[in-house]
Formats: structure tokens, C-alpha cells, sequence
């Protein structure tokens, strides 16, 4: 499976290099159409800034308050008794909220119980088939201004609470 | 729903501090939050203006196009509101792309490249179109082949095979994104029987 890290190292640089060669040969001025683009960055991040204050002081205060601890501590023993194994709930709450602390919480597991024992397998699978799902609705609607999310939040919550389950379930089945 | 949930983290946050005592730790909690926020928005700069420079030349030179084209059989199933051929669907196959390879910072620009463009076909409007929440929904289930920051992490750890997760990966991620899509097409009905 070596060549897959290969691949991901290769990748991104090929890829640069062939919208410039295809730019090139079919006569785009290249740099000045670069340019031209980039532009349009900075205003796109700085339009991100308020909805991302927004979300996340409430997440932040959310977490360190301890509501988070006691909302892992309600659910804990409930997950537990239908077979989730309680290690992985917290990263399984937080991994919609905040995506820095669902890294460290994933790197943490990994270091106590060992990246090949079940619970290092079942942390890098969730973590790797999930994402931050409150950051990357306030990124996507933020930079183009929408307020009204809709049914978004309700898809994307219900999307990775799918995606924990199926993690357990595979990794079960295929590694136990 | 949003406001519920935004009010609803930060007044039981509030609670909870008072419960616990530790309102210390609201204060600060509130600023680094902002903080934080602020920081990730100006480390997008970079990775906005890198690749939106890239896409622009990529799009100029007709790169686009092509995608649009191979995207079409899946992308009339996936998002029957957007007129065929239309740019957006050029950023939608762009985005997902970068997220099956693994490569987050690229998928976002071209994820809000097409959002733009969807904005643009529901008249500018402040509300999500159907063809948003589905993009959205694919994006928050997170389809990928190659989970990069995982894998180095588990080498770092001294995994005997750091790449073993990539299988269960793959399935779990692909369960999720076919869930993500029956049930933003199961709301999208129930928005339609609502009449809204």
C-alpha cells in the first residue's frame, strides 16, 4: 500500500502542473489569469470571518463549560449497552464540532491504545470517513453569504452520525 | 434550527459553567473561540487565493468544460436543478475529486466556487437551494479514497501498516455519503409535501 502515500505526494503538484501545460498550450496568459483568480480569495475568507465567530465561540464556550463532558457522560453508558465501545464516544460527539479537537482526540487515542490495536483502527476510520460537520457548512454558506441553511445542519448531522456507526460496524466486522 | 442549536450551545454552556463554577473559563472560552475563528479564516487566504488563481486558469483554458461533460449522466441524478452544462457543475466534480484524493485545502475553494454559482442560479437569494443542501451533504459525509493527515498520523505512531484503514475507510465513507444523499432527498421531499 506504499504507492498510496505516493500517490497523495504526487498528486497535487501533477496536478498544478497540468492545468498549466493544458493553459499554456491552448494560449491562456497564464500568470495573468492566476492573478486574476487569487483576487478573489481574500474577500472570500474575509467573508467566512463573522459566521465563523459565530459557531465558534458558541462551540468553544459549549466545550469548555463541561456541557460537552456531561453530554458524553449521558450517552456514554447508553452507547455502551447497545455495544459502541465507550473509548470512542467522545471523539464520535466531537467530530462534528470541532475538527482541531477531533484530530488531537483521534492522535490521542492512537498513542494510549496503539495505532493497530482496535481502538487505534476504529479511531482512524471514523475520524478518515467523517467530517467537522458545523465548520464545513459556516466555510461553504459563509463565503457566499447564506444565512438561511435550510435542512442542511439536520443532512450533515444525520450523515455522520451514519458514519460512526458504519466505522464500528466495519471495522468490526473486518479487523475483530 | 440553526439558531436554536447556536443559541442552545452557548446559553447550556452558560449553565453548565454555573453549575460547575467555572465561569473563569466561559470568559476566556468566548475569545478564544473568536479567536480561533479569525485565525482559520486568515489561514484560508492562502489556500483560497492559491487555488482560485489555479482554478481561474483551468477554467479560461476550458478544463472545466471537460469535467462538466463526463460529470453529466451522474450529475442530472445528483442535482436535477442545475441546468446542463452550467459552470457549476464544473466546481461540483472539481470538489469532489479533491475529496476523494484527500486534499481538504483544494476541495474547499472549488466546494465555494460552486456554491457561488449555485447562489447565482437561485437569483441571489440568502436561503440554501436544494442543490446547496446536496452538495453540502455530500461534502459534511466526507468521500474519500486517500484519508492523507490520518495516514501520516498513524506513521507517526508506529503503525505496522499505516495504510490498513484505508478499505474500511473507503466503505465506511461511501455508506455514509449514500446515506447523506437518501436522507437529503428524503427532506427535500418532505419540504415539498410541507409546501414550503
Amino acid at each position: 500500500m506504499a504507492w498510496l502515500t505516493t500517490v497523495s505526494l504526487w498528486i497535487i503538484p501533477l496536478f498544478i502542473a497540468l492545468i498549466l501545460v493544458v493553459g499554456t498550450l491552448r494560449r491562456v496568459p497564464t500568470y495573468e489569469t492566476f492573478v486574476d483568480g487569487a483576487k478573489e480569495g481574500f474577500n472570500m475568507a474575509v467573508s467566512i470571518i463573522p459566521y465563523l465567530v459565530g459557531m465558534y465561540v458558541a462551540i468553544s464556550v459549549f466545550r469548555e463549560s463541561g456541557a460537552m463532558e456531561a453530554l458524553i457522560g449521558v450517552i456514554e453508558p447508553v452507547l455502551s449497552f447497545i455495544g459502541f465501545p465507550s473509548e470512542i464516544v467522545p471523539l464520535a460527539l466531537i467530530r462534528p464540532l470541532s475538527g482541531t479537537g477531533a484530530l488531537g482526540m483521534t492522535t490521542d487515542l492512537i498513542s494510549t491504545y496503539g495505532a493497530d490495536s482496535f481502538i487505534g483502527r476504529l479511531a482512524s476510520t471514523m475520524q478518515g470517513s467523517t467530517d467537522t460537520t458545523f465548520y464545513v457548512l459556516t466555510v461553504y454558506f459563509g463565503a457566499v453569504g447564506i444565512k438561511k441553511v435550510g435542512d442542511a445542519l439536520k443532512v450533515g448531522l444525520f450523515a455522520d452520525f451514519v458514519g460512526v456507526i458504519a466505522s464500528v460496524i466495519i471495522v468490526t466486522l473486518v479487523f475483530l | 434550527m440553526v439558531n436554536i442549536i447556536w443559541v442552545g450551545l452557548f446559553v447550556t454552556g452558560v449553565v453548565f459553567a454555573a453549575i460547575n463554577g467555572n465561569m473563569e473559563a466561559i470568559n476566556e472560552a468566548i475569545f478564544q473561540g473568536a479567536k480561533e475563528a479569525v485565525t482559520i479564516c486568515l489561514g484560508l487566504i492562502s489556500v483560497l487565493a492559491f487555488w482560485l488563481g489555479m482554478m481561474k486558469i483551468a477554467e479560461v483554458a476550458g478544463m472545466l468544460r471537460g469535467l462538466t461533460k463526463l460529470m453529466r449522466p451522474i450529475a442530472g441524478k445528483l442535482f436535477p436543478d442545475i441546468p446542463k452544462d452550467h459552470p457549476a457543475m464544473g466546481y461540483i466534480l472539481s470538489n469532489i475529486s479533491a475529496n476523494l484524493f484527500g486534499l481538504g485545502n483544494a476541495a474547499t475553494p472549488m466546494g465555494i466556487k460552486a456554491m457561488e454559482e449555485l447562489k447565482k442560479l437561485n437569483g441571489g437569494k440568502d436561503e440554501a437551494s436544494r442543490s446547496m443542501i446536496t452538495l453540502l451533504a455530500i461534502n459534511t459525509a466526507s468521500i474519500t479514497l486517500i484519508p492523507t493527515t490520518i495516514i501520516s498520523i498513524r506513521i507517526d505512531y508506529g503503525s505496522q501498516s499505516p495504510t490498513e484503514i484505508v478499505g474500511t475507510t473507503i466503505m465506511a465513507t461511501t455508506i455514509s455519503t449514500i446515506a447523506a444523499i437518501l436522507i437529503d432527498r428524503f427532506f427535500y421531499y418532505r419540504r415539498i409535501r410541507k409546501g414550503v
